[in-house]
Parts: C-alpha cells; structure tokens; sequence
C-alpha cells in the first residue's frame, strides 16, 4: 500500500517536498489551513494571530503543562487563494534555523478526497539537514504511541 | 543499553527539545542554558544530565566553566533522518483529518 504521507528531500537540495492525500473534500482541507480554531487543535499549538490573506501574518506557540512557551514561530503569507493556495514565510523563534518558504498546494482528488503538496524552500542545504535532523524543532511533536513503537522497536 | 530508545525517550520532553535547539547555535554553560528557562535550575541540571547520558549532548572543560555542547553524530542517528520525519508528518496530518471529519460531522 501506498503510504499516505511523504517526504522526499533530495541529497544536496536545499528543499523539502510533503505530499499527503487525505479523505475530505477539498474545502474542508482547506479549511483546516485557514480557520484559528481548527489549526490551533490539528496542529497543537495556540494560534495567537491568522490572518489569511494577502500580506496576512500569523503567530502560533506551544506551552507546555506550567504554562512555560516551549516554542513560537511566525511568518506572514505571501499568496492566499482559496482552496487552491497559500504561500508563506515560516520562522521558528530563537531557533538557528532561519527562514523557510513554504509553497501549499491544494488540489481536488474527487468530491471526498484531495491532496495536499507542501514544498518548504531553506536558506541553505546545510538549514534544511539540520531541521530534517531535528523534526521536533518545528513544534513537531512525537504522538504517544508513535514513541510506544519507537520504544519497542 | 538500547540507545536508541534512550534518545527518543530524551526529546519526548519540550524541555530538553528546547536546550537542543539552544546549544545548536552555541556551546553553552549550565548556567546559561538554566537562564533561558522558568523550570528550577536543579531540574535543568537533570535534563542536561539525561541528554549527556544518552551523548546527544558532550561536555567540555573550558577553563573553570563546563560547556555543553550538540553531538552533531548522534543527532544524524536519531534522525536517520527522513523516516521520523515522514511519521511526524503523519501523526499530524492524521490528527487533521480526524478533526476535519469530526467538524464536518457537526456541521
């Protein structure tokens, strides 16, 4: 079976490209991109401003259970056309990562499936290594039981 | 010893996420990494202390003070390095979809 997320990130290429396909219609993939509360609960973090729109910026941050900020990024975006797609910058905050450029495709698959295909552009090679080195830097967090099977294997 | 698991049980923790990120940039005294955080310094003591154990960070005499540095070599190993990536997408594209049809359900 054909795995429904994937990343390819070529040797020497200072990019990385994320497709997922998923089951819901496209505007509803869409929406999970563009209303606060929906990203704020997908991605787990709080969403404190998301304007989506043209020159739009947006700010999330996570804390963690006494309330410390454990992480904040911020960006603003570029291009924003519905159900189709978002440009934006994306910078973690004091973090030595820099900037990232990321182009979001969104594409109908049929009526109740879609696609999404997410190229994220560094600085450098040598930026993109080390964020792929250290996926949890983008406020990525290890699933419980996605660490249980690490744990176990 | 399993390493592998010691690593992965070590950036379970936001904390210890965040004093990698810290010392990626620069080698960092206890002190000043402690000062970044709101936790009790005893407790960054005991994260340090867990990341040197499992060598995903070194230590480093400079003169009185001790540095620590990022184990660049242990952090290609954890990462390997597409894979973990590829299963964090996922967990968090999965938990998109699931909200999204939870949402379309209520609507």
């Amino acid at each position: 079976m054909e795995r429904k997320t994937q990343v390819r990130a070529g040797d020497g290429h200072q990019d990385i490209c994320i497709t997922r396909e998923f089951d819901l219609p496209l505007p509803l993939l869409f929406k999970a991109y563009t209303e606060p509360e929906l990203v704020a609960q997908w991605m787990g973090m709080r969403v404190l401003t998301l304007e989506s729109k043209p020159h739009g910026s947006w700010h999330f941050q996570t804390v963690d259970a006494h309330g410390n900020i454990v992480f904040q990024a911020n960006g603003v975006i570029h291009t924003f056309i519905p159900d189709r797609q978002i440009i934006r910058t994306f910078e973690i905050e004091n973090a030595p990562f820099g900037v990232q450029l990321e182009f979001l495709d969104f594409e109908a698959l049929s009526a109740t499936t879609s696609k999404l295909t997410m190229q994220i552009i560094y600085k450098s090679a040598e930026l993109r290594n080390k964020m792929l080195q250290m996926p949890f830097a983008h406020g990525l967090n290890l699933a419980h039981n996605r660490l249980q099977t690490l744990l176990h294997q | 010893m399993n390493l592998r698991r010691d690593v992965f049980q070590a950036i379970a923790d936001p904390t210890r996420r965040n004093i990698l990120i810290l010392v990626a940039t620069q080698a960092m005294t206890a002190g000043a990494i402690a000062a970044n955080f709101d936790t009790a310094r005893p407790t960054v003591s005991k994260h340090l202390q867990i990341l040197t154990e499992c060598e995903l960070l070194r230590q480093e005499q400079n003169g009185r003070e001790m540095y620590y540095h990022l184990n660049a070599a242990k952090m290609k190993e954890i990462a390997d390095f597409i894979e973990p990536f590829r299963q964090m997408w996922d967990d968090r594209f999965n938990k998109l979809e699931s909200i999204m049809k939870a949402y379309q359900g209520n609507q």
